[in-house]
């Protein structure tokens, strides 16, 4: 479902990642974990473009995105993205963030795609919040919010990019619960994370990244049980 | 008394002239002040200089000196190349250099105002498949808009009082008629006093407006 190989990123002479090559299928809940700095958000996005790889190849469902000639536009339908700071839309409420791209890019009829704005609401339990605006919700109701956002285009694929980084302890909760119940529904997911316990019991697989390169990967089991490589030793030492 | 409401009056003779050549040249300054901004973005570097240095020379040199280039250069210059040519009416002239000069303000004001959009709002809009054009369409710009609204309203301020410049090529807008009667009747004190005067109550209620805009957007800008 997504094929990255050899890819490689730098920022004017700041190489950040180093060749990764990663093969990810459909249904899997991927947990990206790593030390600050370490290349796992530039990875993320540069799967969906938000960063132009430096080399290598990007395949989506078979298909090069990372090559001229492509419409980027067509393909980041398919990906859903969620950042840390949610970037919701403050000019417009809860509901309009949800149902601006689905009208303009989608061409829905605006009756359409409130209607599925709201079922998406619901899901994430904030149905009572779709008139006001962002500014008014806390952190875990706009983190919410933001994955319905991201939802409402009917992702094949659904990118985190650290959801949880900039919530209070005590929102993290119902963020993570969300995402429990997507990674349920079968939906493939690539989750940057701080989070180790969530890693460890929603992820398929977890890929250690350190230095832009991942260091090492496999089962939340042997990854969080028997780690390896001695830089995931440390980094777990420290933040288990 | 009579004679300080007689200033007043006379000043505000003019006051139609005046607001009409700062109407005029803040529409053009806007139009042309998108073109600048969006030039001084524009990765290729050629439009990016000659936007910048368009900008550079408007703002470099006063206004009564490009007033001066225009009214009474350009139809020098036009004639030596036998095209016979001058301004029909100073007015026209004026809304066309201050339209012109206030573009270089406006332009920079656009381009903070966008520049000032945090760049995760257009990440997440590409991230929902929205084209560059639809982003900034129905992201970015109405939140500039709400950023740059006071500034332009300040530009617009500024510009009105620019104007009094204007006097010194017969364009009879406030200033020139408090001229033109002070010099009929030796009453300078009430006619000049009768020309700030014009001038404020258009410029205090205006800087309320910026104010109060400010503190709406103060507001809004709460936890976002």
């Amino acid at each position: 479902m997504i094929e990255v190989s050899n890819l490689k990123k730098q920022f004017g002479k700041l190489e950040v990642l180093k060749g990764i090559s990663e093969t990810i299928t459909e249904n899997e809940v991927v947990c990206v974990i790593g030390p600050s700095g370490s290349g796992k958000s530039t990875f993320l996005r540069c799967i969906n473009l938000l960063e132009m790889p430096t080399s290598g190849e990007v395949f989506i469902d078979g298909d090069q995105i990372n090559k001229k000639d492509v419409d980027i536009n067509k393909i980041r339908e398919k990906l859903g993205m969620v950042f840390q700071n949610f970037n919701l839309f403050p000019h417009k409420t809860t509901l309009e963030n949800i149902t601006i791209s689905p009208i303009q890019v989608n061409k829905l009829s605006k009756a359409e795609a409130e209607k599925e704005a709201m079922e998406l609401l619901q899901m994430v339990g904030l149905q009572d919040k779709a008139g006001v605006y962002p500014a008014s919700l806390s952190g875990g109701q706009k983190q919410r919010a933001a994955i319905a956002r991201a939802l409402a285009m009917k992702p094949e694929i659904m990118l985190f990019d650290e959801p949880t980084s900039a919530l209070d302890p005590e929102m993290v909760g119902e963020v993570l619960q969300v995402m429990r119940d997507l990674a349920h529904r079968g939906m493939t997911m690539v989750i940057v994370t701080h989070e180790m316990g969530f890693a460890r019991e929603v992820a398929d697989r977890v890929l250690f990244m350190d230095e832009g390169v991942i260091v090492e990967q496999g089962s939340p089991e042997e990854i969080f049980g028997n780690p390896q490589n001695e830089r995931t030793k440390s980094f777990l030492s420290k933040v288990l | 008394m009579d004679i300080y409401l007689k200033g007043i009056k006379i000043a505000y003779s003019g006051i139609a002239v005046t607001i009409e050549i700062t109407l005029f040249a803040v529409i053009i300054g806007v139009a042309l002040g998108l073109i600048v901004a969006l030039g001084k973005m524009s990765t290729l570097k050629p439009v990016k200089v000659l936007f910048s240095v368009y900008v550079e020379l408007l703002r470099g040199t006063p206004l009564i000196v490009q007033v001066l280039i225009v009214y009474a250069g350009v139809p020098m210059l036009m004639q030596k190349y036998g095209i016979d040519f001058r301004w029909e009416d100073p007015v026209v002239a004026s809304i066309l250099v201050c339209g012109i000069n206030s573009s270089a303000y406006v332009g920079e004001i656009i381009r903070s105002g966008l520049q000032a959009v945090d760049k995760g709002q257009m990440e997440a809009a590409r991230s929902l498949g929205m084209g560059h054009f639809q982003a900034m369409r129905f992201i970015i710009v109405p939140q500039a808009f709400r950023i740059i609204l006071p500034a332009l309203a300040n530009e617009f301020i500024a510009l009105l009082k620019e104007t009094a410049i204007l006097s010194v090529i017969s364009v009879v807008e406030v200033t020139r008629r408090s001229m033109l009667w002070a010099a009929a009747t030796f009453e300078a004190w009430p006619a000049y006093l009768g020309t700030a005067f014009v001038y404020l109550t258009i410029t205090i209620p205006l800087s309320r407006l910026v104010a109060y805009l400010e503190r709406r957007m103060a507001q809004s800008d709460r936890g976002k």
